[in-house]
């Protein structure tokens, strides 16, 4: 595991739970998520392309929570300097949106016929993998039309990990609000509050 | 041209709606400004297998959500001011399907009126020049250039051959360029032959020169054309003091004026229907060649008898006797006259010289213009209908198609002396004697509606009275959309032009008059010019020295 990850570090877990419109990754690091909103890449035979939208961090035993374990601790970091096994006790999962996949080697913006198997692994998208899946500024209607909570945030979050990895964001903004606009016909209050938090 | 070429003007944006009543929506392409939309352009659309022509008759700000009118989204954010102006708002096109081109017999038929209407989604275009001039035709011996659309540059003709087939129009508030406009169809109509013009010129607008609001003078047609037109006159005074004299003075004897005369004038002598029936008792009584000296020799006393004798109200007589007098006063009133005024106008238009008859120092005096316009259109009219009987059809015998132009047309045809006077007549048998009329006036809802409906082309400046609006409107399709076209036009230079000799109503800036260069292409050479000229046709004729 050691191995691989020095090979390749944009490699962040395996998928762990799976459906056709998206997938829980386990992350091989404790805390080690990608940011709200950014674009991951599973393997297996539809290779999909997933936005995150949850991250959670828990106990590995879902019948035993953690417990408070840093009164008498100076700093957060003692708390696990001081108890090595948390590491061991805890896990990082991520939730993603399946936003399309790559299939004989094109870029499709639909779901996969079949999603993402478990443990596949998931990596990180790199800048110009970004780059390319969101020059169709269509890219965001699986996400924009998910059921997925706090919608809007996560659009938002989206859009503000991958237009600086644009060469012309403001472009790819407008592009991309234009969309948005017909995803929510007749809401543009919403549109709007998205590219307002997108700009930020 | 095949109709199935790529359009040339600017993309406007899709059709998305519609009818061929109400008209046809087209949502306007987020990256076309609204504000360069105008009303009166011309669009073109193009369908799967016809092209149509179409005129923007309103314009409306849409949204595709009701929230963004009550609650506006903040604009000072440049990212939403972008995307909302994209999206959630938009501007659509009202356009009225005008003509259409069909296939590839559009070459040889022409546009027809449209039928139909573009399917979802077509294209829709900007008219560009190319478009434009397949509608509208190139300037030739039948069409003449009488000004360009709003938006181009391109020269918009009118059919002059259909013009003066049937009587015409011009309308408009007083100041919108009525006059001119007038001005340039009476030298259209010269230049190009289609017919010969009289002209009934009240304020001396026409013949020598007229008056230009802002540049001062403008050349008549006697200065543009000098061999082609005649200037007649009521007046000689008033053209000795302009230090010109007319090529012949019009006089009017008693004996020529009849009892429909006076009921024309009924109105501005301010008559009642009663006096002016006894004028016809009166003729009886005395004569048709003698009745009206007779009657104004009569003293008050007499007059008092001759009502007894005649049965006719005493009160009404002694109006009529009063009122009459007026005429007395007016110079060109003889004691008796042979038809020779009248003859010698037909001889001038026989010889294809346009007559435009001016009225001097009677130009304030409506009776006046009245009574000799009516009496000489009676006369002339008459003599038409004998000759164009007499050529039985055979057309190189009949006499030339002449447009008579008046002025305060409404005075003329109001609704009720239309029916009875010669005017009436004209308008409503249409070419049938060869006989035209180009009424110009400024209150059109004077004009008898039957009247209206029966003038071929109309030619409207701006007129803003709903009244005046509607009676120019009348019978036409699409009047409610033109409307609002109508009433939008500056009040200068422009003028909405539809009827038989355009294929499609069209707002146009009419062509400057006035200036040297106009005049030059209207045809007109200076004298150097013209000397020039017939040295070059004599050395062409003897041989060069």
């Amino acid at each position: 595991m050691g191995l691989s990850l020095e090979h390749d570090e944009t490699r962040l877990g395996e998928v762990v739970e799976t459906s056709t419109t998206g997938f829980v990754a386990q992350c091989y690091q404790l805390f080690g998520a990608p940011p709200l909103g950014a674009l991951v890449k599973s393997g297996g035979p539809y290779p999909a392309y997933g936005v995150v939208h949850q991250v959670s961090t828990q106990g590995i035993d879902p019948t035993r929570r953690p417990v408070a374990r840093g009164q008498d601790e100076a700093t957060e970091e003692d708390v696990y300097r001081s108890n090595p096994q948390l590491a061991h006790l805890l896990r990082t999962d991520f939730q993603a949106v399946i936003v399309g996949h790559s299939a004989e080697e094109d870029l499709r913006y639909h779901l996969p016929p079949t999603p993402p198997p478990i443990y596949a692994f998931v990596h990180m998208c790199s800048t110009e993998e970004v780059r390319m899946f969101t020059a169709n500024p269509a890219f965001l209607r699986p996400l924009a039309t998910s059921s997925i909570t706090a919608l809007e945030e996560v659009v938002a979050a989206c859009l503000r990990y991958t237009a600086p990895m644009q060469e012309d964001t403001e472009k790819f903004l407008i592009g991309v609000g234009k969309q948005l606009a017909g995803f929510f016909p007749g809401d543009f209050r919403r549109v709007e509050t998205i590219l307002r938090r997108a700009a930020l | 041209m095949n109709t199935s070429t790529n359009p040339h003007g600017r993309y406007l944006g899709n059709v998305v709606g519609g009818s061929l009543n109400r008209g046809i929506e087209v949502r306007l392409d987020p990256q076309v400004p609204v504000e360069e939309m105008a009303l009166g352009q011309h669009v073109v659309i193009q369908g799967q297998s016809r092209r149509f022509f179409g005129i923007i008759t309103d314009i409306t700000l849409e949204t595709s959500d009701d929230s963004v009118r009550a609650n506006p989204p903040d604009l000072s954010n440049p990212l939403v001011a972008s995307v909302v102006s994209s999206t959630a708002v938009y501007a659509t096109l009202q356009v009225l399907p005008m003509l259409a081109l069909e296939g590839e017999m559009a070459l040889i038929d022409g546009p027809m009126p449209a039928k139909t209407v573009p399917p979802h989604f077509a294209p829709v275009h900007l008219a560009a020049k190319e478009d434009v001039e397949m509608v509208f035709g190139r300037e030739d011996e039948r069409h003449f250039w009488v000004g360009t659309p709003l938006d181009l540059e391109e020269r918009i003709n009118i059919d002059l051959e259909e013009f003066v087939k049937r009587s015409n129009g011009v309308f408009g508030k007083s100041g919108t360029g009525k006059t001119f406009l007038t001005r340039l169809l009476l030298v259209g109509i010269l230049q190009k032959s289609a017919a010969v013009n009289l002209v009934f010129d009240m304020q001396s607008e026409y013949g020598w020169m007229g008056t230009s609001e802002g540049t001062g003078t403008v050349k008549g047609l006697k200065q543009l054309f000098p061999s082609k037109v005649a200037v007649f006159s009521l007046d000689e005074e008033h053209g000795r003091r302009r230090g010109i004299s007319p090529d012949y003075l019009v006089k009017v004897g008693y004996n020529q004026i009849e009892p429909e005369d006076i009921e024309m004038l009924r109105e501005t002598l301010n008559l009642s229907e009663v006096a002016a029936d006894a004028a016809f008792t009166v003729a009886g009584h005395f004569g048709q060649q003698r009745w009206l000296r007779q009657f104004l020799d009569l003293d008050g006393q007499e007059v008092q008898e001759l009502s007894k004798s005649i049965n006719v109200n005493e009160r009404a007589l002694s109006t009529l006797h009063n009122r009459l007098r007026r005429l007395s006063r007016f110079h060109f009133v003889t004691e008796r006259e042979t038809d020779e005024s009248v003859e010698e106008i037909l001889r001038y238009l026989d010889r294809g010289i346009h007559v435009v008859l001016e009225f001097g120092r009677y130009q304030n005096e409506l009776a006046a213009y009245i009574l000799v316009a009516n009496l000489l259109t009676r006369r002339i009219h008459s003599r038409y209908v004998t000759r164009k009987e007499e050529a039985m059809g055979d057309q190189a015998k009949e006499p030339r198609p002449l447009v008579i132009t008046i002025e305060e047309a409404h005075r003329f045809l109001s609704p009720g002396i239309a029916s009875q006077t010669i005017f009436g007549t004209i308008a409503r048998e249409m070419r049938k004697y060869n006989v035209t009329l180009l009424v110009v006036d400024q209150r059109p809802s004077g004009i008898d509606d039957e009247v209206m409906s029966q003038l071929g082309t109309k030619l409207s400046c701006l007129l803003d009275n709903e009244r005046d609006v509607d009676a120019v409107m009348s019978g036409v399709s699409g009047a409610r959309e033109l409307r609002s076209v109508l009433s939008k036009l500056d009040s200068k230079q422009e003028s909405l032009i539809f009827g038989h000799a355009v294929p499609m109503p069209i707002v146009v800036r009419v062509r400057d008059y006035g200036t040297n260069e106009s005049y030059r292409e209207l045809g007109f050479q200076e004298a150097s010019e013209l000397r020039q000229q017939m040295e070059r046709d004599a050395d062409d004729l003897f041989g060069g020295r």
